[in-house]
């Protein structure tokens, strides 16, 4: 570690927070229907859109329907984007003539675009053209769009005097229209000023110094790479993801990427405090999330700055890991980027995760099981809203007061259906880990020996459960094994738990609001704060801490023997 | 029902003709009339033939030149390696106890050995992320200087002062490591030798 690299992440951090108050009542102001700058522009976008739909987004809606038109709206897009990456062959569009995908990978595609994970199980620059390119970018633009208004959707649920959650396609297009689209289209334009390629031609043909031939892929990515970070997306126009130079060719590009990663989940918690009436609340949520946050990133930064010690031994030089890296990075952009991409759930990696350091490779694997720190776009604020019902519960218990939330009582129903939706995460992880690791077709996708084997398994898990999409790449993730279960749990990760938030909205929506009186329970105090966050760990730590121990934790002491396997 | 779905495939459409196509082609617009360089992929054109690109590494393994980072990448149809296939990125993804990532280390090391007598940097034998890696540390380009020197017959001290032109630094003082671009560096090395 060195003291430019800390003072950058710090700069970043404060640079991140300060954007994220201004982007973060913006939002607020985009949901409720206020006034805002871009309406001049947005409104016959809008019109547009509805009309040629032929949707009348007024009026509001309760859980149910905002529920069915979620998921009746997903299923549209999915068949949509099946269909065109079904017949990539027959479509234009397609420069290097690139022909038809594996069934099982087209299964395996959609369902983890449609779910905002970004999983890939295809070598991008091999398979898809463009068109099937744009078909992603697509859902890259939809499906946080939705995250986003599903988590306003249950914020609307404590909010005082509302008899309804909102229209669902009215929030959908305005996020698209007003939040994502002006934000990816000025971050495009600065990527390629950065040197990111985007052009509709096919790979260029190069004569190297060397005297060989160099097919050099590239494309459209500048506009890919914007709303594949923004969106808290992540899957890469390359097989090698942001660390390909043409996605993300040096440090300034790398500082936008990261920005873009991290800007809507943090604006999205001061969001949340413009509806609750209560920014304290706000405040002291992001306090102890970018506490926890700081202390993760600087595990991976200083376990990859220390570098491995076998490696070391063989340089008879100590140096940092630069195995699986980037020399434009550095290490400390490097792990900047690795704890950014797993904190926001993104899964864009600027750096190969399976060759981090073991403890290096923990941060990520940690943070996409807490699944809470900050998270994705929208999915994010729902998991820490969903702990802070339990909170509430668990501090309620210990006082003897019912538990009461932002005005509304928290009661059996709703801590019944949070708790639910806590569980399902670790549940999905955990079981389908076991049943890979218990069959051979599993066994079979292992590609690092020893106990990283166990961490690739549980890492491909954690990240299709958690909807990052980030991976230890070594796992032969193509296998049909693997394109079928990591299809299976993205869609289990994304929607059993966004559906039974829209209940507890739904339930909550339907109670009167009791005032604040000297017998309640405050949550807005930092001792809350901290209690909240002890019970993140706690919960994070009992699921999950036997897998740690006999993956990471058990490698990183065998690196330190000097062991390999 | 059936109503309800047929309006959202409606939607889906039109909203991927929008944001899916219209966006990106735009963008491609956009980026070709501003940034016409940088929009086709930072490419060096000399004598009217595409060298390569400068943010692409390529293989520099011919004496007299500057090495670059091992690169894991494989030819997408054999599945044999190809290092810097630039149609094909991809990292060794080797984990740290790995015994294959000490056996390619080892072998990096010992191809190294004729071009750096010293202490070998770190990041010249471990592979980089992309396998397209355009650059090496500072540090691992002067130490590969006298050995250049030697095959090149160009003064140590003049190879010294045509790295330090080539070599950039963080951005800002804070971000990224000071590196030099390989290409660049040969392309300059080349021009100084007067080919």
């Amino acid at each position: 570690m060195t003291a430019h690299g800390l003072l950058g992440d710090a700069l970043f951090l404060l640079v991140l927070t300060l954007a994220a108050i201004p982007v973060g009542r913006y939002m607020y102001r985009v949901f409720e229907g206020e006034k805002t700058f871009l309406d001049r522009l947005a409104r016959p976008l809008e019109r547009a859109i509805f009309r040629l739909a032929g949707i009348d987004a007024e009026g509001g809606m309760g859980w149910r329907a905002y529920a069915v038109a979620f998921l009746v709206s997903n299923l549209a897009m999915a068949v949509l984007v099946y269909l065109l990456l079904w017949l990539q062959p027959d479509l234009p569009l397609n420069p290097a003539h690139l022909g038809p995908i594996p069934p099982t990978t087209v299964f395996n595609t959609v369902a983890s675009f449609i779910t905002n994970t970004n999983w890939q199980v295809y070598t991008p620059e091999t398979s898809l053209s463009y068109l099937s390119q744009f078909a992603l970018e697509f859902l890259q633009f939809t499906t946080p769009a939705a995250g986003i208004v599903v988590a306003i959707a249950f914020v609307r649920g404590f909010v005082q005097g509302r008899g309804d959650l909102g229209n669902y396609y009215r929030d959908f297009v305005r996020a698209l229209s007003r939040i994502f689209l002006p934000i990816a289209f000025v971050a495009a334009i600065a990527l390629i000023a950065a040197g990111v390629p985007d052009t509709l031609s096919g790979p260029a043909i190069a004569h190297t110094l060397g005297g060989a031939t160099q097919v050099i892929a590239r494309g459209p990515v500048a506009a890919f790479e914007a709303i594949k970070q923004l969106g808290t997306n992540g899957g890469g126009f390359f097989n090698a993801n942001s660390a390909h130079p043409f996605e993300n060719p040096g440090p300034l590009s790398n500082l936008i990427e990261e920005f873009l990663m991290a800007l809507l989940p943090t604006a999205l918690l001061f969001t949340f405090g413009e509806y609750i009436k209560n920014r304290r609340q706000a405040w002291i949520i992001f306090g102890v999330t970018m506490t926890l946050f700081a202390v993760l990133l600087l595990v991976v930064y200083s376990s990859e700055a220390a570098g491995n010690p076998i490696l070391n031994h063989l340089l008879g030089a100590t140096g940092p890991n630069w195995e699986g890296k980037e020399t434009r990075f550095g290490i400390s952009g490097s792990s900047l980027f690795a704890a950014i991409t797993t904190a926001f759930t993104t899964g864009a990696v600027n750096a190969m995760h399976d060759s981090l350091t073991p403890l290096g490779g923990f941060v990520p694997i940690f943070q996409i099981m807490l699944n809470t720190v900050f998270g994705g776009a929208g999915a994010g604020l729902l998991n820490i809203l969903m702990f802070v019902i339990i909170t509430v519960f668990v501090t309620g218990l210990m006082v003897g007061r019912t538990p009461e939330l932002f005005g509304k009582k928290i009661e059996s129903r709703e801590v019944t259906a949070a708790a639910a939706a806590m569980l399902v995460h670790p549940f999905i992880v955990l079981a389908a880990s076991a049943v890979a690791l218990s069959t051979a077709a599993g066994r079979a996708g292992i590609f690092n020996p020893g106990f990283h084997g166990l961490s690739e398994v549980v890492y491909a898990y954690a990240s299709s459960a958690a909807n990052n999409g980030s991976a230890f790449a070594g796992l032969g993730a193509a296998s049909p094994f693997y394109a079928v279960s990591t299809g299976i749990v993205v869609l289990l990760g994304r929607y059993v738990s966004m559906l039974l938030m829209l209940y507890i909205a739904g339930s909550l929506l339907a109670k009167k609001t009791v005032p604040a009186s000297t017998g309640t329970l405050r949550t807005d105090t930092w001792t809350f704060g901290w209690i909240y966050l002890g019970i993140v760990l706690i919960v994070g730590a009992l699921t999950f801490f036997p897998v740690l121990a006999l993956g990471p934790i058990a490698e990183q002491l065998s690196m330190l023997a000097g062991k390999v396997f | 029902m059936i109503q309800h779905i047929w309006r959202n495939l409606r939607l889906a459409l039109t909203i991927f003709v929008i944001f899916g196509l219209g966006y990106s082609l735009v963008l491609a617009g956009i980026g070709n009339v501003l940034f016409p360089s940088q929009a086709q992929g930072s490419l060096i054109v000399q004598h009217g033939q595409v060298i390569g690109s400068s943010l692409i590494g390529q293989s520099s393994q011919g004496p007299g030149l500057f090495r670059g980072r091992p690169s894991a990448t494989v030819n997408a149809v054999t599945g044999r390696p190809q290092p810097y296939n630039a149609d094909n990125s991809a990292g060794s993804n080797l984990g740290p106890t790995n015994p294959a990532l000490l056996q390619a280390v080892r072998q990096s090391i010992s191809s190294l050995r004729g071009q750096i007598a010293g202490a070998i940097p770190g990041n010249l034998v471990e592979s980089s992320a992309s396998g397209l890696d355009p650059e090496i540390t500072l540090q691992a380009a002067l130490a590969q200087v006298p050995a250049v020197s030697r095959q090149t017959g160009i003064g140590r001290a003049r190879l010294r002062r045509l790295v330090a032109k080539e070599a950039e630094g963080p951005l800002l003082g804070l971000y990224g490591p000071w590196r030099v671009n390989v290409l660049k560096l040969n392309l300059a090395l080349r021009q100084v030798e007067g080919r």
